[in-house]
């Protein structure tokens, strides 16, 4: 291990983007540090140094690392999804991609799907009844595909008479969409909880409530 | 053949919901949503109502439970205000008020939802380094994009008012079939690539073939065959059929058999 043909050291900036190229899937933050810690420690000498570094270090490299990319224009760029960091194409670059990889599908979520994920992705955790009061309708089927397909997930059950289902987006929701955090939703604070809202947190208590009661049993 | 069958029936909550009607209505309209003429807009809706029983659609019980509600409103509006007070000891309130609320709630949640489809637009650009998407396929009901059904609806209702016609005995017709109808859209958009809707329902002078034409549009656009896109908010609405790369895809299962020499 101890030997190195290695003369120069990488910077933290050429370090991110290695891994980030390398990686399968998008790295959070702190795997990216663990490796690094792996790495410092594991090859000692002046390597120790990387052993040290702090998780906004390694934010600011990744921040460095795409404003790089986007300004030499070589049809990368880096995005945040889940909280997660992973490389991918310049959108602008997408149509192409999509004829190499020939994922010409364009079938798209219909309107009724998006808004029965909009209101899980606001609401959750939230009722099936709760998102039928906002939708007027039935929403049973859909839920059900929007499972299947993992958009969707069920949380826990409730603690109402009957103990009905809680639902929730999923990681692979995030992925879809391209967001990092829910939070992340425009007016995410108004639409959480609606005009209706003080009535109904007595009935179902938010997560955090909900936590303490299950810690006090 | 799924089609032929007498009981076929296009269900209609893979489409949209009362509330859906409603903000149409009120769209279409252009009257304000704080201040809704419930007496013009109740016979609005039983209008469309009466017409998706023609077209005998599976109306969810939801678009009868809002009927109710409607009329419940615009009786309570025709009370005098404190008669209304005496009901329910409460502060005098609005009788529309609960309505209108769950309207704009749900009109903020319709935004949200365009605002993800804009993301999801996005990301159909955008590949990462593993390049997986969440697959879609499979969902054919999953797609009216851009004519909603009650736009559809209207272009029908249009067409059926143009129709003075020799009714009576057509009720008990057995002339016209959904299946066929899908033929003959099928076999016009060949030609001609693109139609307007209204043109589709051209020197056709029966009630029953009409609704057999409108529901075979339907089930093609369900099927992902077709396209009903629309030129602007209450604009003419044309049909177009889908890319063929994607309807073969998507298809493979197809219940329809016409299917195979599409486009």
């Amino acid at each position: 291990m101890s030997e190195s043909t290695i003369d120069v050291l990488p910077e933290l900036k050429q370090i991110v983007g290695a891994m980030l190229f390398a990686a399968k899937e998008p790295l959070s933050i702190k795997r990216i540090r663990k490796a690094m810690i792996e790495t410092g420690s594991g090859f000692g000498g002046p390597y120790e140094q990387y052993a040290k570094v702090t998780e906004s270090q390694i934010e600011g490299a990744l921040e460095l690392f795409q404003e790089d990319l986007l300004k030499a224009k070589v049809g990368l760029d880096v995005a945040l999804v889940g909280g997660a960091y992973r490389l991918q194409n310049d959108a602008v670059c997408g149509p192409f991609v999509r004829a190499l990889l020939e994922k010409n599908q364009t079938v798209r979520l219909s309107k009724p799907a998006l808004e029965t994920l909009a209101i899980v992705a606001y609401r959750q955790p939230c009722l099936r009844s709760e998102i039928e009061e906002v939708r007027g309708v039935s929403v049973d089927a859909i839920l059900r595909k929007l499972m299947d397909m993992q958009l969707v997930r069920v949380v826990r059950r409730s603690e109402l008479p009957g103990r009905p289902w809680l639902f929730g987006t999923t990681q692979r929701f995030l992925e879809h969409f391209g967001i990092n955090s829910i939070d992340d939703l425009p007016g995410s604070q108004e639409l959480k909880r609606g005009i209706t809202g003080d009535e109904k947190k007595v009935a179902t208590p938010t997560f955090p409530e909900m936590e303490k009661e299950l810690e006090i049993q | 053949m799924d089609l032929i069958k007498d009981d076929y029936k296009v269900s209609l909550d893979v489409f949209e919901g009362p509330l859906d009607l409603l903000l149409y209505l009120i769209k279409k309209d252009e009257v304000d949503i704080y201040d809704i003429p419930i007496g013009r807009i109740t016979d609005q809706y039983m209008e469309y109502l009466q017409l998706m029983k023609v077209l005998d659609l599976n109306i969810a019980g939801d678009f009868i439970v809002m009927s109710a509600t409607l009329m419940l409103i615009k009786s309570r509006m025709l009370l005098p205000a404190e008669e209304r007070r005496d009901e329910s000891e409460e502060e005098e309130e609005d009788p529309r008020w609960d309505l209108v609320r769950q309207l704009v709630e749900y009109k903020k949640f319709k935004d949200a939802a365009d605002y993800l489809e804009a993301l999801e637009m996005h990301m159909e650009n955008v590949f990462g380094r593993e390049s997986e998407h969440v697959e879609l396929g499979d969902s054919p009901e999953m797609d009216i994009r851009d004519a909603s059904i009650f736009d559809l609806i209207s272009a029908l209702n249009d067409a059926l008012g143009r129709v003075q016609e020799e009714e009576l005995q057509e009720i008990f017709s057995e002339e016209y079939t959904v299946s066929q109808k899908v033929t003959y859209i099928i076999e016009n958009l060949k030609i001609a690539k693109r139609l307007n809707i209204t043109d589709l329902f051209a020197g056709m002078h029966s009630r029953m073939e009409m609704v057999c034409t409108f529901l075979a549009v339907l089930e093609l656009i369900k099927l992902n065959r077709i396209a009903a896109v629309q030129e602007g908010h209450f604009g003419q609405i044309m049909v177009e059929p889908r890319k063929p790369e994607l309807s073969a895809e998507v298809e493979s299962e197809a219940p329809v058999q016409v299917d195979q020499e599409l486009f």
